[in-house]
């Protein structure tokens, strides 16, 4: 093939996602941008333009009132810091019940795997708010966890599950297992056993094998992993309005308030750009691991 | 290079007559099955103290089950295996006195040389400034001192294989297991580390059983041979026993390369056997003993160097019924250098393989293709061979 075919085929194919982050992503992210540096005014749209004219001459209009004005009322910060923890525990539950899943995917047979594999999968066949909606009829006061606690006498007053911070990790728990438990499985299942062999041949028992082998070389699956549940699970929305306290909101319910019910747009980005800037110390963290890992050409 | 490594093992440092007596491995009716597939059939052998053991076979002779049962990553389905008198049948690996170079070597990646090297004795729980000497002395031993903060992916094929030797040697093992130790290495770097394995071997005196599938590398290496076949172990013997004398056609064909001619007993007494060769369109005399039936069909390999080759007839083939001689006609020479090979075809077609060494320089007019030739040999140099 012609040289310069090639290179031009090789730039039309980097060009379709450079294409698709342009439109989507970057253009929508310097347009919440600009709309969280202006003002709330009853218009439409519902902000203050970028150029004023006052008296025939242009002039930038930029305001900073957005930002501080998530500064002087608790709600935004207590928000902030409670959908942080809240990922937080999730991702580590996460971890701690994918891990041994993925570890067992990893050592059964192939066809064994398969299966499993599919298992993990199965629950995107289902509409992923049919699937929290369901978990409202399992943990409500006449639902089936409580139902079967009474019948059976555990219980003589039915618990209080629903709008509960447990009712959240749950929600998320369950709906984020698989992005923990697909990296992790990849890179469990690269894995040389002999490696284990060598680690037991050396004298190291099961466990001492385990953290010194296995644990430091899946440390790129696991944080591959934990992102993958961490970031979306900050933003997250369905999950805590549907199972969640109303005492104390997330992140991202706060955001479609701002928007939908008070129609303070500008506050509203605000909080979004900040909700991003929140992320992306973890998504760096993430980009340099993986090339680290490309790097070492394992 | 076989001179050599006979060198280096009278060199070796001579274990008294009760440390030799003495079977510090012993494989005791071991038997391995994976399902219906019978990897290890009962299996009997005894390994000395201090001696370098191979077992030698192709893929799928159960040579390399045999080595993990021993390590203990595998569980005979019967039989025992006791390692300097103790049975080890529930014994796991990581509480056996054994340690071992595997084949692909095993390295863990994410540690450097010194980690890796380290890491046995630190299971032991020993001291830091204790780790760092004996790392820092194997390390010397397998000359890898300046590498010691390399991480694996940086290192080279032979260079690896000396850390997984430092790594299995630093916790002196009194026994070392090794996979196909040199497999992975090229030609030249094979040979080298094959006399440095046999000297630090000998410096250490560490019991070795090495596994390997290459003949070259099991006669240099080994000073007993276990030739493995289907399972079993078919001979067991110094490589000289079981190149001279193999015990079965298996054998003879496996170990180095042999004419193997078929016939039947015409003749039997104390001083050997006579064979009618169809094959060989000839009578074959072998001077040695061995059991066999009047009229039973056996088989004599003869090698290529023990043959002779020449332009006039052998006085045995003046008279009328020539034995130990043959005439043919040479269809290929392949010029080695040090030697020639040539492929004699014999009138019933059957193509005899002979070695000749290239010793002097020049000789006048070499045999050459298409040249009829008389082939003699020995009576001394047959092998009878009944299965």
């Amino acid at each position: 093939m012609p040289r310069l075919t090639q290179s031009t085929g090789r730039r039309l194919i980097a060009g379709i996602p450079t294409l698709w982050l342009l439109l989507l992503f970057l253009i929508p992210f310097l347009i919440v941008f600009r709309i969280s540096l202006s003002e709330v005014r009853l218009a439409i749209p519902p902000y203050t333009p970028l150029i004023a004219w006052h008296h025939g001459k242009p002039s930038l209009e930029l305001h900073g009132s957005a930002y501080s004005f998530l500064f002087t009322d608790s709600l935004y910060v207590s928000s902030y810091l409670y959908s942080l923890k809240v990922a937080a525990v999730s991702t580590l539950c996460c971890l701690l019940i994918g891990y041994p899943m993925a570890y067992a995917i990893a050592h059964a047979r192939p066809a064994t795997r398969t299966v499993l594999l599919m298992l993990i999968v199965l629950p995107f066949w289902t509409s992923f708010l049919l699937r929290v909606y369901a978990w409202i009829g399992l943990l409500k006061n006449n639902g089936v966890i409580n139902n079967v606690l009474l019948y059976l006498g555990v219980i003589h007053q039915p618990l209080a599950l629903l709008q509960t911070d447990f009712a959240v990790y749950i929600g998320i728990v369950y709906s984020y297992l698989p992005f923990m438990i697909l990296p992790l499985y990849t890179n469990l299942e690269k894995h040389d056993p002999t490696l284990l062999e060598a680690a037991a041949d050396l004298g190291a028992r099961p466990l001492r094998a385990f953290l010194a082998i296995t644990l430091p070389q899946s440390l790129a699956g696991i944080l591959a992993g934990s992102l993958l549940v961490f970031i979306p699970a900050v933003g997250e929305y369905v999950i805590p309005t549907l199972l969640g306290r109303t005492d104390q909101l997330m992140i991202g319910r706060v955001l479609s308030d701002e928007f939908f019910e008070n129609r303070d747009w500008p506050v509203a980005s605000a909080v979004a750009i900040l909700a991003l800037l929140l992320l992306v110390v973890p998504i760096m963290l993430f980009q340099r691991l993986e090339r680290r890992e490309l790097e070492s050409g394992a | 290079m076989n001179d050599m490594s006979a060198i280096a093992k009278t060199n070796a440092s001579a274990p008294t007559d009760a440390e030799r007596d003495s079977a510090y491995v012993r494989i005791a009716h071991v038997t391995k099955k994976f399902g219906d597939f019978v990897a290890v059939d009962e299996v009997s052998l005894d390994i000395r103290r201090g001696e370098i053991f191979c077992l030698l076979g192709g893929s799928g002779s159960g040579k390399t089950t045999l080595l993990r049962m021993l390590a203990g990553f595998e569980r005979p389905s019967a039989g025992t295996v006791y390692i300097d008198g103790v049975d080890m049948s529930t014994i796991p690996p990581y509480e056996r006195p054994v340690n071992m170079m595997f084949q692909s070597y095993a390295l863990f990646p994410h540690m450097s040389v010194e980690k890796n090297v380290a890491f046995g004795l630190e299971q032991e729980g020993q001291s830091r400034d204790a780790i760092q000497r004996q790392v820092g002395e194997i390390l010397d031993i397998v000359k890898m001192n300046g590498f010691a903060a390399r991480k694996p992916h940086q290192l080279s094929g032979g260079q690896r294989q000396r850390v997984a030797l430092a790594r299995a040697l630093v916790k002196r093992p009194k026994l070392l297991l090794l996979d196909e130790p040199l497999a992975a290495l090229d030609k030249k770097l094979r040979e080298h580390t094959q006399f440095e394995l046999l000297n630090i071997q000998q410096r250490l005196g560490v019991t070795f059983i090495v596994v390997t599938h290459d003949q070259e590398e099991a006669m240099t290496l080994g000073q007993r041979l276990g030739v493995m076949n289907h399972g079993r172990i078919v001979q067991v013997g110094t490589p000289s026993d079981i190149y001279e004398s193999p015990a079965t056609r298996f054998v003879a064909d496996f170990i180095g390369s042999v004419n193997m001619f078929e016939g039947r007993v015409s003749d039997e007494r104390t001083e050997g056997v006579r064979l009618e060769c169809d094959e060989l369109g000839a009578a074959l005399r072998a001077e040695r003993t061995v059991s066999c039936t009047l009229g039973a069909t056996v088989w004599a390999a003869i090698r290529p160097e023990k043959i002779n080759i020449s332009r006039r007839p052998p006085p045995s083939a003046d008279a009328g019924a020539p034995e130990n001689s043959v005439r043919g006609v040479v269809r290929e020479i392949a010029y080695m250098g040090d030697m020639s090979i040539y492929l004699v075809q014999l009138g019933s077609g059957k193509m005899v393989r002979v070695t000749l060494p290239n010793t002097t320089r020049g000789r006048e007019r070499p045999i050459a293709r298409e040249e009829t030739v008389w082939l003699s040999w020995h009576g001394s140099s047959p092998v009878v061979l009944t299965e």
